[in-house]
């Protein structure tokens, strides 16, 4: 992404124009210096690989062990977790979840943000722009915590806005215990997670459309073009790179929910709103069974895993238009 | 319908899309605030009353009931690993993008590929990690999670912000006699103040709303964080809604300031941040 870098010259101190420095002086410090280098990288590094990395491969050999943390017994169990797992309803339906999860975000915080973006840009007042841009993001600066108790008072069913406006509208019909129900609790869940996040995605198409110099849209105005397929053919192309990269972001997000899940339904009722985030919790931390838990890790980290890499291979092929 | 007419008419339909849009995001959070200052019996009686009278009893309730002490807790967490955060990733940075450094290629991509590891990924040996070095149940717990899995996401914003500060500067430097100690704090840091400025709000952020790790790594008073504390208040006090609301406000307000205070800087990190 391109910086500015008239806004951060080089104080004028600088010296311009001294003569270099003999080969073999220069030779010395390049030597010492790189050794110096890594000595600023290090702290970084030694933390990441004893607190992600060797965790990460660790977990991976968890996996294939039947283990009771507490009274810290274990045991080789070969595949046997990953075989409990396909034969687990739990499981599949943690996975159903998480992929209805995936697909909701990307269609409302992806592709509706990406219309909303482009419908708040359009507008012709700067000051109601950054205002609605603004007030859009709030829910995502609040905590997810305080985002899901928020909508587990708004869906209680005597006390919540979302039956009384029902009622208000006459749908008497429709009220519901929507988290106490094993039908909608999730798709509950899920509305919430996208009142949380739509705001965020909006900003980041906002400021990408932004980038779109304003001589295009003009001209286009000119020729008559209409809102809508300058919308289509030009807005939309025009910001691709963040769309690709929003589809992954958000892809990998879905596959790590937790928060919301665990506050609002802990994946109840009768499991209907597990992901595979909680359920590992659960099988773990609850179920005290931890190589079963790190399984389904294991799990996680390979779908995550394919999603970066689509990313990288994106990033590879968008960077040569840039 | 004329031209003009269908033109109008859409630009209301945008108006109402977009203001009312505008009020299903207020309308709840007023609403949760509002309820912070009713009794229980009026929040039962009618939800969408305003309250009778603006007592802060409930916020002065939540305050007692433990979400000061969650509160410190956040402060502490998120000012310390805002800090070693911000170091860490700096100096990682300032290594890998102004020195030279043997495997840069490589080592810079151990740093960055952090960014795609997912935190439950290492949960279950972290927790035996943290347990053999005592540190499960405390704040460095949090504090040392916080800091190692974000490194990644903040050497990424800052090392794409030093790459663009000319080279020139380090070496003038150099020859003067200004060895890389000095060269970081004293010229290149300062230069990468807006970036440091984004990085800072970005982790705040993280740090004062992340749940998975406060919720697993901490039980004991004095060492959950107000995302974690709030589910406990509700546990404990769930049939006191107006003081959970309460609650709810006291933890929602910090972030909320601290966006519209600094929304030029989170912005901007947010949209370098967004190729991560």
């Amino acid at each position: 992404m391109a910086h500015d870098t008239s806004s951060r010259a080089p104080a004028g101190r600088a010296p311009v124009g001294r003569p270099p420095l003999p080969t073999a002086a220069r030779a010395r410090t390049g030597t010492a210096r790189r050794a110096l280098g890594l000595v600023w990288v290090l702290p970084a590094l030694v933390v990441l690989a004893v607190f992600v990395y060797l965790p990460l491969v660790q977990n991976l050999g968890f996996s294939f062990l039947r283990w009771d943390i507490f009274s810290g017994t274990f045991s080789f169990a070969g595949g046997d977790n990953y075989r409990k797992m396909a034969g687990d309803p739990v499981f599949w339906r943690s996975l159903r979840n998480n992929i209805a999860y995936a697909v909701v975000s990307v269609v409302v915080q992806v592709f509706g943000a990406l219309l909303l973006a482009a419908l708040v840009e359009s507008l012709r007042s700067d000051r109601w722009r950054r205002a609605l841009r603004a007030v859009y993001f709030i829910p995502s600066a609040i905590s997810i915590t305080v985002a899901g108790l928020l909508f587990y008072f708004l869906y209680e069913p005597n006390l919540g806005l979302l039956n009384a406006a029902l009622g208000g509208l006459g749908l008497d019909g429709l009220e519901h215990a929507w988290l106490g129900d094993s039908g909608t609790a999730v798709y509950a869940v899920i509305a919430m997670s996208q009142w949380q996040g739509f705001g965020y995605s909006t900003l980041l198409f906002a400021l990408a459309i932004q980038r779109i110099p304003p001589e295009i849209m003009e001209a286009a105005a000119l020729d008559g073009v209409g809102p809508v397929r300058r919308f289509l053919q030009i807005t939309a192309p025009l910001v691709g790179e963040m769309t690709s990269l929003m589809v992954i972001v958000t892809i990998s997000g879905a596959f790590q929910v937790f928060n919301e899940v665990m506050v609002m339904t802990s994946g109840g009722p009768d499991n209907s709103s597990q992901v595979l985030g909680t359920w590992l919790y659960q099988s773990g931390f609850v179920q005290n069974d931890f190589g079963y838990a790190a399984a389904i890790a294991v799990v996680v980290f390979f779908v995550t895993f394919l999603v970066a890499l689509a990313q990288l291979a994106l990033g590879r092929r968008r960077r040569v238009e840039w | 319908m004329t031209a003009t007419g269908t033109r109008y008419l859409a630009r209301v339909c945008l108006w109402g899309l977009l203001l009312s849009l505008a009020v299903v995001v207020v309308y709840p959070l007023l609403w949760m605030v509002l309820n912070g200052f009713k009794t229980n019996a009026e929040l039962f009686a009618n939800p969408f009353a305003l309250p009778h009278q603006w007592g802060l009893g409930n916020f002065a309730a939540a305050w007692d009931r433990g979400v000061s002490s969650y509160l410190a807790t956040s402060v502490f967490v998120t000012i310390v690993s805002t800090l070693s955060t911000a170091l860490l990733s700096a100096w990682a940075a300032y290594g890998l993008t102004r020195l030279r450094v043997p495997l840069e290629g490589p080592l810079t991509a151990v740093v960055l590929a952090g960014l795609m590891l997912a935190p439950t990924v290492a949960l279950i040996p972290l927790v035996q990690l943290f347990q053999r070095l005592g540190l499960y149940n405390s704040v460095w717990a949090l504090v040392i999670l916080y800091t190692a899995f974000r490194i990644p996401f903040t050497t990424f914003l800052i090392r794409a912000y030093m790459v663009e500060i000319p080279r020139e500067i380090d070496e003038a430097a150099s020859i003067d006699g200004a060895g890389p100690g000095y060269t970081f704090w004293r010229i290149v840091l300062p230069l990468c103040k807006p970036i440091m400025a984004s990085v800072v709000i970005l982790h705040v952020l993280f740090a004062w709303n992340e749940y998975l790790f406060a919720m697993i790594f901490t039980s004991g008073a004095g060492t959950q964080t107000l995302p974690v504390g709030l589910t406990n208040l509700m546990a404990r006090h769930g049939t006191d809604y107006p003081v959970v609301f309460a609650g709810m406000a006291i933890a929602a307000l910090p972030m909320v300031l601290l966006f519209f205070g600094g929304q030029r800087w989170f912005i901007r990190g947010l949209a370098d941040g967004v190729g991560k």
